[in-house]
């Protein structure tokens, strides 16, 4: 954190000074150890077996805030009968379909809700990402749940956590992890003591979480600990996501991303949401508690702000016009297809996958088969010049006079030159105003993007075509002002926030949203950003003249509310759990809930609420369930639908890794994600033969001076020279067993690629004893590429594409590789090299790993010229291999 | 050893006590300034010199285009150019502070590397060249439609509505607004494009 978020690492900082205890888990020694009370080194890729012993921790000690625990969690509901822990079936929970590599959830449901809520099979939800829908919320619950409130029924979600983990001791924690014993307990000492009704503890983490074939199910981990510490929902507590990029919860709560609509909506799906009702259905589930109950309102009004006159409650809306998804249309299978010629034109905005992606030349030989690509960029990046200075072109696979893409490089302004608002990682909106106009023929996204829009339905006034009704009847009626025609950002936000259709005033409330057409919403959980007519994002009432919620500054969705599911930070009866962490409480005199901060509750609805039988929507929230956005009204210890992994974490190795799974005979997340393309591969792991072929650990991360791709940092001259050139650091134990020199070369390979990269040798990286055995870990910053002021080969190139599940992220914090002295080859040489690792790890086309050919039929060959289509560009391809599912299984 | 001697001859000149004056410890130990961070570190030539952020003709309240930490910063303009880029010490999230990117952020957008005219590269062509930005975005228009016509599809196999085209992709969005978004998606939703993608899914 003090890395990558070293200004908000102040705060952490302030917490010490007044006495926190912080303890740092990463694999490498930064500058956020040095200063933290603690550093823990962990073996890249384990960190749901240290988080598991904190739980096992947490349950063997009855250490669990048990007031909290069973007031507002799960953790007294009984769970189906069908039901089978991954401890039953070495590594899998019941309902596991081999032939898709996904569950059927029917059993992993409360009891009496095995063929109702949240059940089914979850294949389709894998390839449409569904579990990003639940940024917003939770997935449902139908009706009533039963429940042991003494906990010891042996279906209770309480029962089934302690057994899950009874294995994820002490001493697995140090097999699995490399963290010893004496420092694992101080952690759980540590949290547990600083946590209940006086204090409250909080977990951080960044992508070194979310990179993984297991992402979601790191996250849960940590949820389930901080539900059962009674750190949710209080102040000092919480999961803290800290994101990367300046408005990155922005781009996912207005998502430019292809399974959701704005406000966590799904992008409807062809099957499951043929018309208006049926998808409405699918959101607000008829009949189920909590606050989705209103999603109708929400959809209709997204329609009514797209489609404005031309959407009215008899044409549904214009429901019709929504493109529909057939399965998985992420950015990875993006690039496969594009490889593949069966993509026309691509366009990148702010964005340098060249660089920034994993597997980098499949990036690159992707863009290299457009007919069109448009870079919208500050600088030349990478993404835009692939063509004529990539790595690709040095070892022949593209060919400049045979690469047939055209490109547009087009300027765009910087976050001075226009106005408008970023949303930071705690939700909160904050406006920029103008500085300066942009230089030349540079413009905003806004500029762009309007009027790429408006030339688009120019040319398509009069079209008969059905296809083309939706561009024409798009609002797309914006004011414009300056020299450029530049659009009002404050036009747009104040359609983001909604208004009544008749009257145009901007709504207050997402309540007051509307099902009949009466109201524009363009993303529903951001009403109020507009509220009163004002931009609520513009405030800018100083720290010093405010309390430290600081509630004026900027502007929080939802409701403009700091901390989440808040109605926690008061106890049942409505009390604050103790002075000390008083924030938000029951006025009885007044009747209502009051604090620091917006209540995360209906206002008036007193602790002693409790829903009449059959009630649905928000009414059948009672007055002492605070996580009004879950089906249940309960912080979900256990998941009975919603993730697809499994309804408790599981610790699984990393795609690769050279450790065989300590706990599991399944090594690695049966579930995840992979694609068989010539182009992609994984490099074996245990029980797979030829994993010693790779034998180290190598993960990556960001340096203070750069960021992600380098198109904002290796572009700026004090940040390159702070950071000149592309490293990696080695323990000096691997160093002296491989033969490294310091400030040497060294080059790494992996099943993909090979890269170099000067040698620093520091004890900032440390041998680790995992499973009796030493497991060497080495870092690499990720920024770098061939364009800029400073320049090196990029890390990601090593990466091949594994996802998560869940929300088809990318594994990219943990990968295997082998590290050699010197430097890299150069041209058709280093294809050879990575050639010749391949075919000793066995990654051979016709074959794969052990004993499971891999089928003729998908069997190709060895070096071809591709893609298979006239005017290829890429010569050829080092070597093939297909990794899948249906030939590797199961591992 | 010439400018020691020049020193030596400036000191027997202006005699003893303006010498001492003259050094920055002395003042900083005897004057109002006992942390040596103001008046007392000053130079006749320092002493001469304006801050930019007291010349500037106007200051814009902004967001750091960096992670998403948001700190505030303050933007400085004289003569219609950014002179200064500094962090607002109003803002409960960073108290005026700023990481060694934020702090760079005059340097990204006066960075003299920033392209700031369309470049356009044919297909198998070996260099770039200029294009005007209208016939940039024609061009980006005529393209769209013509992928639209040729990857079109209107429903799938079993009749149900696709209303959409594969041939479209896009990646990238959490460096920028929340407004861009916004007409981002809704322009390539209603084209059809459902493979819009950004970093959140990275």
């Amino acid at each position: 954190m003090a890395e990558a978020h070293p200004v908000g690492f102040q705060w952490v900082m302030e917490a010490k000074r007044r006495g926190a205890k912080v303890f740092h888990v990463d694999p490498r020694f930064t500058r956020t150890s040095a200063v933290a009370d603690a550093y823990l080194p962990i073996r890249a890729g384990t960190d749901i077996a240290l988080l598991g012993g904190v739980v096992r921790y947490i349950l063997d000690n009855e250490l669990d805030f048990r007031e909290y625990v069973l007031a507002y969690t799960n953790a007294a509901t009984i769970v189906s009968a069908e039901f089978s822990d991954t401890e039953d079936g070495d590594g899998f929970f019941s309902g596991f379909d081999p032939e898709t590599g996904t569950y059927v959830q029917d059993s992993w449901q409360y009891e009496g809700h095995e063929g109702s809520s949240g059940s089914g099979h979850t294949a389709q939800e894998r390839d449409s990402a569904a579990g990003l829908t639940h940024e917003s919320h939770g997935a449902q619950v139908g009706g009533q749940t039963r429940r042991d409130e003494t906990l010891q029924h042996p279906r209770c979600v309480y029962q089934i956590l302690k057994r899950h983990f009874s294995r994820y001791t002490p001493e697995m924690v140090e097999r699995v992890c490399g963290i010893s014993e004496a420092q694992f307990l101080e952690l759980a000492r540590a949290w547990t003591q600083n946590s209940g009704r006086d204090r409250t503890g909080m977990l951080v983490y960044s992508v070194g979480w979310t990179q993984h074939s297991v992402g979601v199910q790191y996250i849960r981990t940590g949820a389930i600990i901080q539900l059962l510490l009674g750190n949710m929902g209080r102040p000092g507590g919480g999961v803290m996501a800290l994101r990367g990029h300046a408005s990155i919860q922005g781009s996912t709560d207005i998502p430019t991303l292809f399974n959701l609509l704005p406000g966590y909506l799904p992008m409807p799906h062809h099957a499951e949401h043929p018309s208006f009702d049926e998808w409405v259905d699918s959101i607000r589930h008829p009949g189920q508690k909590g606050f989705w109950g209103n999603a109708r309102s929400f959809a209709a009004s997204l329609l009514k702000a797209y489609w404005g006159d031309a959407a009215t409650p008899e044409n549904d809306f214009c429901y019709g016009y929504l493109p529909r998804m057939t399965g998985d249309h992420g950015t990875y299978q993006q690039v496969l297809n594009m490889i593949d010629g069966k993509i026309k034109g691509y366009f990148l905005l702010g964005q340098n996958p060249a660089v920034g992606s994993a597997h980098g030349r499949a990036q690159r030989l992707g863009m290299a088969n457009l007919d069109w690509l448009v870079v919208r960029d500050l600088f030349m990046i990478e993404s835009a010049t692939f063509w004529q200075n990539g790595p690709e072109v040095a070892t022949g696979e593209i060919v400049p006079q045979e690469c047939r893409t055209e490109v547009f490089f087009l300027p765009a302004a910087s976050h001075v030159e226009k106005e408008g608002t970023f949303t930071q990682t705690q939700r909160l909106l904050q406006w920029r105003e103008k500085a300066v106009e942009p230089p030349g023929d540079a413009r905003s996204e806004l500029w762009f993007f309007y009027h790429l829009g408006r030339k688009l339905r120019e040319k398509l006034a009069g079209s008969p075509l059905p296809r083309d009704r939706a561009l024409l009847d798009l609002t797309w009626d914006y004011p414009t002002h300056g020299p450029h025609a530049e659009p009002s950002a404050e036009a747009v936000l104040r359609e983001i926030n909604g208004y009544d259709v008749a009257t145009g005033a901007p709504l207050s409330s997402f309540a007051e949203a509307r099902a009949d057409g009466s109201t524009a919403v363009g993303c529903w959980i951001y009403t109020g950003v507009y509220a009163d007519g004002v931009n609520q994002a513009a405030r800018r009432k100083s720290r010093h003249e405010q309390d430290w919620v600081a509630a004026e500054w900027g502007w929080a969705w939802p409701a403009n509310r700091r901390i989440l599911y808040n109605r926690a930070s008061a106890d049942p009866d409505g009390n604050p759990w103790s002075e000390r962490k008083r924030y938000v409480w029951w006025d009885a005199d007044k009747g209502e809930w009051t604090g620091y901060d917006v209540p995360d509750f209906e206002k008036t609805k007193p602790p002693s609420y409790r829903p009449p039988s059959g009630a649905s929507g928000t009414e059948g929230i009672a007055g002492d369930d605070p996580f009004v956005m879950q089906g249940d009204g309960k912080g979900w210890l256990y998941a009975p639908s919603g993730v697809l992994d499994g309804p408790l974490p599981t610790h699984y190795e990393p795609v690769e890794s050279p450790v065989r799974n300590p706990l599991y005979g399944q090594q690695a997340n049966p579930t995840r994600k992979m694609y068989a393309h010539p182009v992609n591969s994984v490099n074996p792991s245990p029980p797979q033969e030829h994993s010693q072929v790779f034998p180290y650990v190598f993960t990556v991360s960001r340096l203070t001076e750069h960021h992600t791709a380098g198109a904002m940092s290796r572009t700026v001259s004090p940040l390159a020279e702070l950071q000149p050139e592309m490293f990696v650091e080695v323990s000096p134990e691997l160093a002296g067993e491989v033969g490294l020199a310091h400030l040497g070369w060294a080059h790494l390979v992996s099943g993909r690629a090979v890269i170099e990269a000067k040698v620093l040798v520091t004890d900032r990286l440390t041998p680790l004893r995992v499973d009796g055995r030493v497991i060497h870990q080495v870092w690499l910053p990720y920024h770098f590429g061939f364009e800029g002021l400073v320049t090196g080969d990029s890390a990601n190139d090593l990466f091949g594409i594994s996802l998560d599940p869940n929300v088809l992220i990318q594994e990219s914090k943990v990968g295997t590789c082998d590290v050699r002295p010197g430097r890299r080859p150069t041209g058709p040489a280093l294809l050879d090299l990575v050639a010749d690792y391949q075919r000793r790890a066995g990654i051979n086309p016709g074959r794969g790993w052990g004993s499971s050919p891999i089928p003729a039929s998908v069997s190709v060959a060895r070096r071809v010229r591709w893609p298979a289509r006239s005017g290829t560009v890429c010569r050829r391809v080092a070597s093939i291999c297909w990794v899948c599912r249906t030939t590797t299984p199961a591992l | 050893m010439f400018r020691g001697s020049l020193a030596w001859e400036g000191v027997s000149g202006l005699g003893l006590r303006t010498f001492i004056e003259g050094w920055p410890v002395y003042r900083q130990l005897t004057g109002t300034d006992p942390l040596g961070r103001g008046a007392a570190a000053k130079s006749d030539g320092s002493r001469a010199l304006t801050a930019r952020t007291d010349t500037a003709d106007s200051v814009a309240r902004s967001v750091c285009p960096y992670c998403a930490v948001g700190c505030g910063q303050r933007v400085f303009v004289k003569d219609g150019r950014v002179s200064q880029i500094e962090g607002d010490p109003d803002s409960p999230i960073s108290r005026g502070r700023l990481c060694p990117k934020g702090s760079a952020s005059k340097s990204l957008v006066t960075s003299p590397l920033r392209q700031t005219t369309v470049r356009y590269r044919r297909p198998y062509s070996t260099q770039w060249e200029d294009l005007d930005l209208d016939t940039a975005l024609d061009m980006i228009a005529d393209r769209i439609l013509a992928a639209r016509e040729q990857t079109w599809e209107d429903v799938d196999t079993q009749g149900r509505p696709l209303n959409r085209t594969l041939g479209i992709s896009s990646l990238g969005g959490a460096t920028l607004d929340n407004e861009e978004n916004y007409l981002i998606k809704k322009l390539f939703t209603a084209m059809g494009a459902l493979q819009i993608e950004n970093q959140a899914r990275i």
